[in-house]
């Protein structure tokens, strides 16, 4: 029997008098994706965020088997304005308590096609760019599960492919995705896929 | 430690690339004390009376009036829930973000504590224990308004609230303050003022980044 990284059972969550989901159940395996669908508004941040912690008025058992917490990409990007590129990831680095090597980040700000902007203040970037920076953390840490809310808006072609590719080594390395999206996932390993109403 | 260490960095980084938000509350701090000077008339008897008073009320009014701020842009940018999220003691971060409040607000008002006593012409003893009690009681300040600040980072508009929640909590440290002063400039014994002060922010160092921390816990909850 393998292992799951994440089982949920039962969850149920009602905000502003309104059902968003109820008897919800579902896990996830390393090696695996998961693919929360939906309408706007129909809570797929609000499921995400419970799943971290982040949301606590939500009724069901939440179990997370990991000895690290997942790394998170949510709408408020964690991207403080007045530093550089550079200076957000090693943040990203010190929050997890990672080591964080240059090497490492010199690596995630060539793959990101920030190669230039190292030292740009991110302010001055664009909304897709400071995305990058955001995702740049989970080109720069290990943590086993990663839980990503949009990550494809704001992203341009190129990007979106890179992105495909890093979900792919992601998982080549049993490594677990939860992932809320409206674009279709092209990568060659079955997704399983979670329709809130 | 290292947690603690990279965010007092990381805070003063951010305000010496954008000093405005550090320089206002201490301009405030030194144009509301040379305006008594005009207002009442340069009488050094009568400045010197109520100078404590006056320099005690702008130094709070000016560490309020940067309070709001403290965790208002890690809330907004996503940083908060961040480190909520990370496995780091959010015990921690608060302390780091009010040691870095107190860094920016609190120890430059000290400084500036012998210039503001020197216009209202208190005497040497009076200074002297003006910045005393200043270093003394501005890092409780920072730590009881944090409390505050944290409580109300996930409202618009919290400035106001800030104020009407952390004053009450202010009064006791400014009672015992000014009294110090006083006390300095009567010629009389001042070390039980100081006994009083220590105690208080040994325990407010104790205390009031528990309540900040949950209070961050629960802003970041939505």
């Amino acid at each position: 029997m393998v292992i799951q990284m994440l089982q949920v059972r039962n969850a149920r969550c009602e905000r502003d008098g309104r059902q968003l989901f109820e008897d919800l159940s579902f896990s996830l395996a390393p090696g695996e994706l998961l693919q929360v669908v939906g309408g706007n508004g129909s809570g797929k941040s609000t499921l995400l965020r419970a799943l971290l912690g982040l949301y606590t008025d939500c009724q069901g058992d939440i179990n997370w088997s990991l000895d690290e917490a997942p790394l998170y990409l949510g709408h408020r990007l964690g991207i403080k304005q007045s530093l550089t590129v550079i200076e957000n990831l090693r943040w990203f680095g010190v929050l997890r308590e990672a080591p964080v090597s240059q090497d490492r980040i010199d690596e995630a700000v060539y793959k990101l096609g920030l190669t230039g902007f190292e030292d740009s203040l991110c302010a001055h970037l664009s909304e897709g760019q400071r995305k990058r920076v955001a995702l740049g953390q989970f080109l720069i840490m290990d943590n086993p599960c990663w839980v990503m809310d949009e990550p494809f808006s704001a992203i341009d072609a190129d990007g979106l492919s890179f992105l495909m590719a890093i979900l792919q080594e992601h998982l080549d390395v049993n490594g677990g995705i939860v992932i809320s999206t409206h674009q279709p996932i092209t990568i060659d390993r079955p997704i399983n896929t979670l329709a809130l109403q | 430690m290292n947690l603690f260490i990279a965010s007092v960095q990381r805070d003063l980084l951010v305000h010496f690339r954008h000093p405005s938000e550090v320089l206002n509350p201490l301009i405030f701090f030194v144009v509301v004390i040379s305006l008594f000077p005009l207002g009442i008339g340069p009488e050094p008897g009568q400045l010197k009376e109520i100078a404590p008073g006056i320099v005690w009320v702008a130094a709070l009014l000016a560490t309020l009036m940067s309070m709001d701020s403290m965790f208002r842009s890690d809330f907004e940018d996503g940083s908060l829930e961040q480190v909520v999220l990370s496995e780091q003691s959010t015990f921690i971060f608060v302390l780091a973000k009010v040691a870095s409040h107190w860094l920016l607000s609190g120890l430059p008002l000290v400084l500036l504590m012998p210039l503001a006593a020197l216009l209202l012409f208190l005497d040497e003893a009076g200074i002297w224990a003006l910045t005393l009690s200043l270093l003394l009681v501005s890092p409780t300040l920072s730590l009881l308004g944090g409390i505050g600040a944290a409580l109300t980072v996930g409202l618009p508009r919290g400035g106001l609230l800030v104020t009407i929640l952390v004053m009450p909590l202010y009064v006791p440290v400014l009672v015992l303050a000014t009294a110090m002063v006083q006390a300095a400039e009567a010629g009389s014994e001042t070390i039980g003022y100081i006994y009083w002060l220590l105690a208080i922010l040994f325990g407010a160092v104790c205390l009031a980044p528990i309540a900040t921390a949950a209070a961050v816990n629960v802003a970041t909850d939505q």
